[in-house]
């Protein structure tokens, strides 16, 4: 059975930007038709180039900003009509640095409590007990809790920051990047500490990661972004033991796994992330892709099944993956 | 025999602070071959960027800098004046910073930046100052490169901007360049293209490269050999294949215990950590500067300084008591005890 914790059905965010001076507005589509999936207990990883629209993702998903279309329910209900206060309860966010997300003027205690004083936590009396079983749950000694981040190393301040997220018991933590500003060998730790706290508190995450080998170690299903759709998505071994989309495959072929009898791989990408204020038209992944075929730059692909979830690559389309097979059918 | 473009001795950087004195660089030793790669790797707060200043003489003007040899080429850089040295940064030797917008100026076009070394360091006229900033742009893969001579840093994105800043390290052709983590804010397909540009430029003219990072993936893909750094010392140093198939420092083993390999590191398993902080680098420090945060310091770890000693390899070396067969011998002890 199947159990939902929140759902996105072609969502999309349009920012407008400027021109410049006395010039028209232009239409930014950050994320563009999504549907997205997350059932209870998954760590769903989103990947993609800075720019793809995964934190703008992310952010609707914590109801901080609404979508342009389409709808997110979260737990059946839909986010938009959803308090704030009340979808914190069920969300919450860890950030990539630690060094700016705790205010540093607040205790740790404080910083901490604070979900619990902004949704009104009937008993206040028993805040210092709960943030003391919190912080010992995450590894932060009690005696922090009148220190100050400044105080705290980097590898400790994200642990508050998971303290926060957590003390109010959410069903769901946005994790954005939540490594990647820490050395290798606190990392570990955090993510240790991630994966224990999804099993003891039947978490669910989503994670926002460039560094590939951290999503292939933590998710169970991958997400790859690209100009603001999600041209791939399945589970976390068939995507890194079979990409299908060749960006996947260039994707995972530009990651640098320690091994020193290798070089620096060639992934023929080209140079340019494309500007997202200009989508290539068709695919939007034909100008830099390997495979692109004649009819790549004037048909936008499909969403295709594959094992464990879909692609959007005419290669597995039947219509048209093999080259001039509608070479001339309609636009 | 292959010819050594930097050779360091005994290079240590003191900071007096309000608490007493910082040793944040101690007695560092080691030499760059030309067209060779050397990776200093290490957690922030290790010394490893304060070595590459030191080198450069870019140090705070309040940090001292004493070396027992530091040459770049033959030449002994301790003793030259602020002007002697400026004749060198930039020409000789040139650094390429981890961050391109903040190390670029953004008041004056890419052209300008290019340009401003070989006219500073060499008899070279604008059209031939001109004539070298196109070539070397286009040498780094940046299309339409007589254009974009006249683009300001903004224009450009993250990048190019640090194609640019490797086209600006290589104008005087320099023999030694040093990368402060070249790529840590790039994407990861730019960070490929990147360091394969770097590693082909190097190739084609014989530079020497000193790769400042604490990407370990980055590190085993393009150095030929690797310093360990760890609180101020450099606790290991080999080739790429002596530090990662046998690395012989318990700090290295642990680093490379807690980043998840692909094909190796078990799906959703505890990845390895080294609990515990960098100590205090305010004052002299006794004995092994890892002892406290190490599964195998006894008493005599710090009784007294660790000297370096060499591995079973040639050019492998390390700051250890144990040797890798004992510290082996000591995890199986320890995973059993368990």
């Amino acid at each position: 059975m199947t159990d939902t914790i929140i759902e996105a059905r072609d969502v999309t965010r349009t920012f407008m930007i400027s021109g410049g001076f006395l010039r028209a507005k232009r239409a930014l589509h950050a994320v563009n038709g999504i549907d997205l999936t997350i059932e209870r207990g998954e760590v769903m990883a989103l990947v993609g180039e800075s720019g793809c629209g995964k934190t703008t993702l992310a952010r609707m998903m914590m109801g901080l900003m609404p979508p342009s279309r389409g709808t997110i329910e979260l737990e059946g209900r839909p986010i938009t009509g959803t308090g704030r206060v009340e979808v914190a309860r069920t969300v919450q966010p860890i950030f990539q640095d630690p060094y700016s997300s705790l205010n540093p003027r607040k205790t740790i205690g404080s910083i901490i409590t604070l979900p619990l004083r902004v949704q009104g936590d009937p008993e206040p009396d028993t805040w210092r007990r709960r943030a003391e079983e919190i912080m010992e749950l995450v590894g932060l000694p009690r005696r922090f809790f009148n220190s100050y981040p400044n105080q705290l190393s980097g590898g400790q301040r994200q642990r508050v920051a998971i303290a926060r997220a957590l003390i109010n018991r959410p069903r769901m933590v946005i994790c954005d990047e939540p490594t990647s500003a820490l050395d290798v060998s606190v990392q570990s730790q955090i993510l240790n500490l991630l994966q224990d706290l999804r099993r003891e508190l039947g978490l669910t995450y989503l994670l926002i990661s460039h560094n590939l080998a951290v999503v292939e170690h933590i998710a169970t299903r991958v997400a790859v972004m690209y100009l603001g759709r999600i041209v791939e998505q399945t589970d976390v071994a068939s995507l890194f033991e079979r990409p299908r989309h060749p960006y996947t495959e260039a994707l995972l072929g530009s990651v640098l796994t320690p091994d020193p009898r290798k070089g620096v791989p060639d992934t023929h990408l080209g140079a340019a992330y494309p500007n997202p204020l200009e989508i290539p038209s068709g695919c939007r992944f034909h100008p830099r892709c390997p495979k692109a075929m004649s009819h790549c730059p004037r048909i936008e692909p499909r969403v295709t099944p594959i094992p464990g979830g879909h692609v959007e690559c005419h290669l597995y389309d039947d219509a048209y993956s093999k080259e001039g097979a509608l070479a001339d059918a309609e636009p | 025999m292959p010819e050594r473009i930097l050779d360091v001795e005994n290079l240590s950087v003191d900071i007096p602070v309000p608490s007493g004195m910082l040793h944040p660089v101690q007695d560092i030793s080691f030499h760059v071959e030309r067209g060779e790669t050397l990776a200093i790797v290490g957690e922030s707060g290790c010394g490893k960027s304060l070595t590459s200043l030191a080198i450069m003489d870019l140090l705070p003007s309040r940090a001292r800098r004493t070396a027992a040899k530091l040459e770049l080429d033959g030449r002994d850089l301790s003793g030259l004046s602020e002007r002697a040295m400026a004749d060198i940064r930039g020409n000789r030797m040139s650094m390429i910073f981890q961050e391109p917008m903040t190390s670029l100026n953004p008041a004056y076009t890419i052209g300008d930046q290019l340009t401003e070394a070989l006219l500073r360091h060499r008899d070279a006229s604008r059209a031939e100052a001109r004539q070298r900033a196109v070539w070397l742009l286009e040498k780094v893969g940046i299309t339409g490169a007589a254009g974009r001579l006249r683009q300001y840093p903004h224009q450009l994105s993250g990048g190019l901007r640090q194609r640019v800043m490797i086209a600006m390290a290589l104008m005087c052709g320099p023999d030694l360049i040093i990368a402060d983590e070249p790529t840590t804010a790039l994407d990861v397909t730019i960070q490929a293209q990147i360091l394969h540009l770097l590693a082909d430029l190097q190739r084609e003219f014989q530079t020497g490269l000193i790769l400042i990072t604490h990407d370990l993936g980055v590190v085993s893909r393009v150095a030929d050999r690797i310093a360990v750094m760890y609180a101020a010392q450099i606790v290991e140093e080999g080739t790429a294949e002596q530090i990662f198939e046998a690395p012989a420092h318990p700090y290295t083993q642990g680093l490379l215990a807690c980043i998840p390999i692909p094909g190796k590191t078990r799906r959703g398993a505890h990845l390895g950590s080294i609990p515990g902080i960098v100590p205090s680098l305010v004052g002299r420090f006794q004995g092994c500067h890892f002892a406290d945060r190490c599964p195998h310091a006894m008493a005599r770890c710090r009784a007294d300084d660790i000297a370096m000693r060499a591995g079973a390899e040639a050019g492998h070396r390390y700051r250890c008591v144990l040797t890798p067969e004992e510290t082996a011998a000591n995890m199986k002890r320890m995973e059993a005890a368990e």
